[in-house]
């Protein structure tokens, strides 16, 4: 798209049509998978229990797939030149350097616990995004872990996944806590 | 006045310490949940939600953990109006319209005239709801306890086609969405047959989809991503309000009171029938815009423009709790995460509620009165606190939502997969916004979805597969026809233009 529409903040990763259209599609997949298992179980009616269980969701995903058909073609019927950038470059980077790294959060919860994943996460975000100084990053990144942790763990006592560390400080200010607690 | 008896109770069980305390945490956290970019009303209460499992089992409890997420509400729709005025930017998809002359305002530097405008009507639109809510829902409650099926189905019916009718998003955008949420809803066991559906061989679809995960990614973590996009810095009016700018802005407040009526009957009306505060509030705007003697001069900063969409805004948002709790048709996505707060702590909302718990409904409906007092209070004291929020930098607040967000999603089941799902939900919640596909019926539908399925079978069992039935007799029939005319009422309006545009 080398004359495309431009946006401010820079060069376009994909127009706006072609995501209506990406998405549209994935629209009309979902009511395809939806009628498909519809018509396993049956659209019909059947004796006691009235319309079988596949009625209801299979016109459900009948009106998905209409819908997603209109929303397609309206699509294709905008004029190329008021294709604006669904979005920039520039953006999708930015969106990307968040979206990656939340899914390696996830991932990291359900391995080494959250409290641990979480102080890791800030972290990264905020020497990737922000650029400050470690000593700032390494006060809120405990500060965040230490604070959640007193919350759910003591005083809600809602269990979340620990790691070794979130353990140990589990343990360690529990006597506080209950002593806390007692006081009020 | 059975009502005025059964409201002084409420107040009896409201005005404990306990639950004071509650009003005020609710309204703080509210606020500062409204405040901050990716927590809104919605997913903030969503994600306190499991905080209240073990207080709503003690005695009483139900009630205080109602009345703690309430007022997070109430805080949330006080908190969208800050953000507006100062920074341009809506804390709230309701507090769109506020910025139109709230933020002008505030360039001026009359952003504390601004700011104690926008609070004080947003006072008097929720109170005149509360004042609706307090007379009516007995009414409707009483005359819903006699709905059978096909009357509920019928409801359903016309809450969902009211989104078609009055969003601003394509007709066909917004059917897609609503019926991905039904489709959502199917997934797990079917209600009435009880044969696994759409799970399609995998584990952790055998429960379904949680409504709350969806509605915490599709909130929190597809806001976060859309407010990556604009950039990380906010710049902002700096804002003082003392007692002078508040009884200034008071004096002058009296001139717009046709303005403020109008608002809040535009509200009230647009909450009960689920349009939502959000069109309310653009509704209400262009009203008074076109109302007012000075109409042409809105948007460049008048207090009139910040009382009309605000008023609207706050009785829409707090009338569209009147359905919710006498019909179980909640009016906005905040109030559907309160209904199924309701539902996990063991309250089956609908008509019966308010012959079963009548402490819970009455001590509600009281706290409404006392937490927008509460509110109010809160606003007008701690703005600069509350601004202050919105100046620690993005790359920080930012994770630390992410990580509320994740918190909120497993702490519902204790599932990882949950977490998972909340991150693929904010996918779609960014995808979707900036395509304009609404998300509020997303979420209604998968709430309802079951409720709305159970209740069309049922009508059908009972007349043996006959449609008439949705047309049976009066009520029915004309809640049926009212929500086919809203369903088609894109086409009929594009048909209408078209007409007199040739003659």
């Amino acid at each position: 798209m080398s004359e495309g529409p431009q946006d401010r903040a820079g060069r376009a990763a994909f127009g706006h049509k072609s995501a209506e259209i990406a998405v549209a599609a994935l629209f009309f997949l979902l009511g395809a998978l939806v009628i498909t298992d519809s018509l396993r179980l049956g659209i019909g009616w059947q004796e006691v229990h009235g319309p079988k269980p596949g009625y209801f969701p299979f016109y459900v995903g009948l009106i998905i797939c209409v819908s997603a058909l209109v929303n397609a073609a309206s699509a294709l019927r905008a004029r190329r030149d008021r294709d604006k950038a669904f979005v920039a470059v520039d953006q999708l980077k930015l969106v990307l350097a968040v979206l990656v790294p939340t899914a390696v959060y996830v991932a990291l919860v359900g391995w080494i616990g959250l409290y641990e994943a979480s102080v890791l996460f800030v972290a990264y975000f905020m020497r990737a995004l922000g650029k400050y100084a470690w000593w700032k990053i390494g006060v809120v990144a405990f500060g965040q872990g230490v604070f959640f942790l007193a919350v759910f763990e003591l005083w809600f006592q809602i269990p979340l996944p620990k790691g070794p560390a979130a353990e140990w400080l589990v343990a360690a200010l529990r006597p506080a806590s209950l002593w806390l607690r007692a006081l009020f | 006045m059975e009502e005025i008896q059964s409201l002084l109770h409420g107040f009896e069980v409201a005005l404990s310490y306990r639950n004071l305390a509650f009003m005020f945490a609710g309204v703080i956290l509210g606020v500062i949940i409204g405040v901050l970019p990716g927590l809104g009303g919605a997913n903030g209460v969503a994600i306190l939600l499991p905080l209240t499992f073990g207080l709503a089992q003690s005695p009483g409890g139900a009630t205080s953990a109602i009345i703690l997420l309430s007022c997070i509400y109430w805080g949330a729709l006080f908190g969208g109006a800050i953000t507006s005025i100062l920074f341009n930017i809506p804390g709230e998809p309701w507090s769109v319209a506020t910025t139109f002359d709230g933020y002008p305002l505030a360039q001026k530097g009359r952003a504390g005239n601004a700011l104690a405008a926008a609070f004080t009507s947003s006072f008097v639109g929720a109170l005149v709801a509360v004042i609706v809510i307090t007379f009516l829902s007995p009414v409707v409650a009483n005359f819903a306890l006699a709905f059978g099926y096909p009357e509920f189905f019928s409801v359903y019916l016309l809450t969902f086609c009211a989104f078609v009718g009055t969003s601003k998003e394509p007709p066909f955008k917004t059917l897609a969405a609503m019926m991905t949420g039904f489709a959502l809803a199917a997934v797990g066991t079917d209600p009435v047959t009880g044969t696994l559906r759409l799970t399609f061989g995998s584990t952790h679809l055998l429960t379904g989809f949680d409504f709350l995960v969806a509605v915490i990614g599709l909130f929190g973590i597809g806001e976060i991503l859309l407010t990556l996009e604009e950039g990380l810095a906010f710049k902002g009016a700096r804002a003082r309000l003392d007692t002078k700018v508040v009884l200034e802005t008071w004096k002058e407040l009296p001139r717009y009171w046709l303005t403020s009526v109008r608002s809040s009957v535009v509200g009230c009306f647009m909450g009960i029938v689920p349009g939502g505060a959000t069109p309310a509030s653009f509704m209400s705007y262009g009203v008074a815009r076109r109302f007012s003697k000075d109409g042409a001069q809105f948007g460049t900063g008048k207090i009139e423009g910040v009382v009309a969409p605000e008023t609207a805004a706050h009785a829409a948002g707090t009338s569209a709790l009147l359905p919710m709790i006498t019909l179980g048709v909640p009016g906005s996505p905040t109030a559907a995460v309160l209904l199924g707060g309701l539902m996990i702590w063991g309250l089956q909302p609908g008509p019966l509620l308010f012959t079963e718990q009548k402490d819970f409904v009455w001590g509600l409906i009281a706290s409404m009165y006392l937490g927008n007092i509460a509110g109010l209070i809160v606003v007008l004291t701690c703005v600069p606190l509350f601004a202050a929020i919105l100046r620690v930098p993005f790359s920080v607040i930012a994770p630390i939502i992410m990580v509320v967000c994740a918190i909120g999603a497993y702490t519902i089941h204790n599932s990882i997969f949950d977490v998972w799902m909340m991150v693929v939900f904010g996918v779609l919640g960014y995808l979707f916004k900036k395509l304009q596909y609404p998300l509020a019926p997303l979420v209604l539908a998968i709430v309802l979805g079951d409720a709305a399925e159970a209740s069309f079978r049922g009508a059908l069992l009972a007349s043996q597969g006959d449609m008439t039935v949705f047309f049976s007799n009066a009520l029915v029939g004309s809640m049926t026809g009212l929500a086919l005319l809203l369903l088609f009422w894109p086409l009929v309006s594009a048909a209408w233009r078209r007409l007199r545009g040739n003659y």
